[in-house]
């Protein structure tokens, strides 16, 4: 199984996706359609669920992100969430003075059905 | 009475406008947008939490526009020159606020639904409105260009103030539909 990367855009985060079990997305995600971006993330997980690591832990980062986005961050995380044979948990950083982000964790951490850790940092 | 450029200088002196535009709302327009506004903003002696929200917000605004604007069905367009599908947007800021204003034609048809939609959301507090974004989030899908109503849920939610509105009747085929975002500093 490939490891899946692609550098971050003015609109888009970093994705590193190791088949080690270690994921994370970094930056921003602010673009128009999100679809498109986040199609090869869901297959990735897909491809990655038929042979998981013991433990999956996906990190995300982010330091802002549009409500399309929104929407295929929780596809993420439900694809995250039917992955079995692998602990999977969910970092979720967030900056100190963002409320929002904050919020945003925890609205997904009411939805989804995975482990969530809140961690505070000064700067994503 | 002509409006000159001068008095459009002074209007957008007296109101102070970081950045004006209109025009057609592309994806590469926004990419500038957001560009200068992100640039523009450091130099600006606000909280970064502040500078956070409004950028936030700005983003959701005019990608509501982009999304928005070209719903106008192709094949039924009366504007030729397409002028229908231009846009107008500004933003400003004042000692207390930021304000982030909107403005596009849309179809009379769609007015009621619009306002139906923003009165509910202007209608919720703050616990009601994140159950809302919540719901929606859950349970809605997203359109072929990628909005998922939720754009408007969030501008409310993000900038913690009622959405004001308004429509001006143009003819019988369109309205200009106006939004003000006041963020408080």
């Amino acid at each position: 199984m490939e490891d899946l990367k692609q550098e971050g855009s003015a609109k888009t985060p970093v994705v590193e996706f190791n088949a080690s079990g270690e994921l994370l997305l970094k930056g921003r995600s602010i673009p128009e359609n999100s679809i498109e971006f986040y199609k090869p993330l869901i297959e990735w997980i897909e491809s990655y669920s038929e042979t998981p690591n013991s433990s999956t832990v996906l990190n995300v980062q982010l330091e802002y992100f549009n409500t399309s986005s929104s929407k295929c961050i929780l596809d993420v995380f439900k694809k995250l969430e039917s992955v079995t044979g692998s602990e999977v948990s969910v970092k979720w950083y967030y900056e100190e003075d963002d409320e929002d982000m904050l919020e945003a964790g925890e609205d997904y951490e009411a939805i989804i059905d995975l482990p969530f850790e809140m961690i505070e940092v000064e700067e994503i | 009475m002509i409006t000159t450029t001068f008095d459009l200088y002074n209007l957008m002196e007296r109101d102070n406008v970081l950045l004006a535009f209109k025009g057609t709302v592309t994806s590469d327009l926004l990419d500038s947008v957001f560009q200068i506004m992100e640039s523009k903003m450091v130099d600006l002696n606000d909280s970064p939490a502040t500078k956070k929200k409004v950028f936030n917000v700005l983003v959701e605004c005019l990608q509501n526009l982009y999304h928005h604007i070209d719903d106008f069905d192709k094949d039924n367009f009366l504007d030729a020159s397409g002028s229908k599908k231009s846009a107008i947007f500004s933003i400003s800021r004042n000692e207390d606020a930021y304000n982030i204003v909107t403005g596009n034609f849309i179809y009379p048809k769609n007015v009621e639904e619009v306002s139906k939609k923003i009165d509910h959301i202007n209608s919720l507090d703050r616990d009601e409105l994140k159950a809302y974004y919540k719901e929606v989030l859950n349970n809605g899908k997203l359109s072929e260009k990628g909005g998922g109503g939720l754009g408007l849920i969030d501008i409310a939610k993000k900038s913690r103030n009622k959405l004001q509105y308004s429509f001006k009747e143009i003819d019988d085929d369109y309205s200009f539909f106006t939004l003000t975002v006041k963020i408080l500093k």
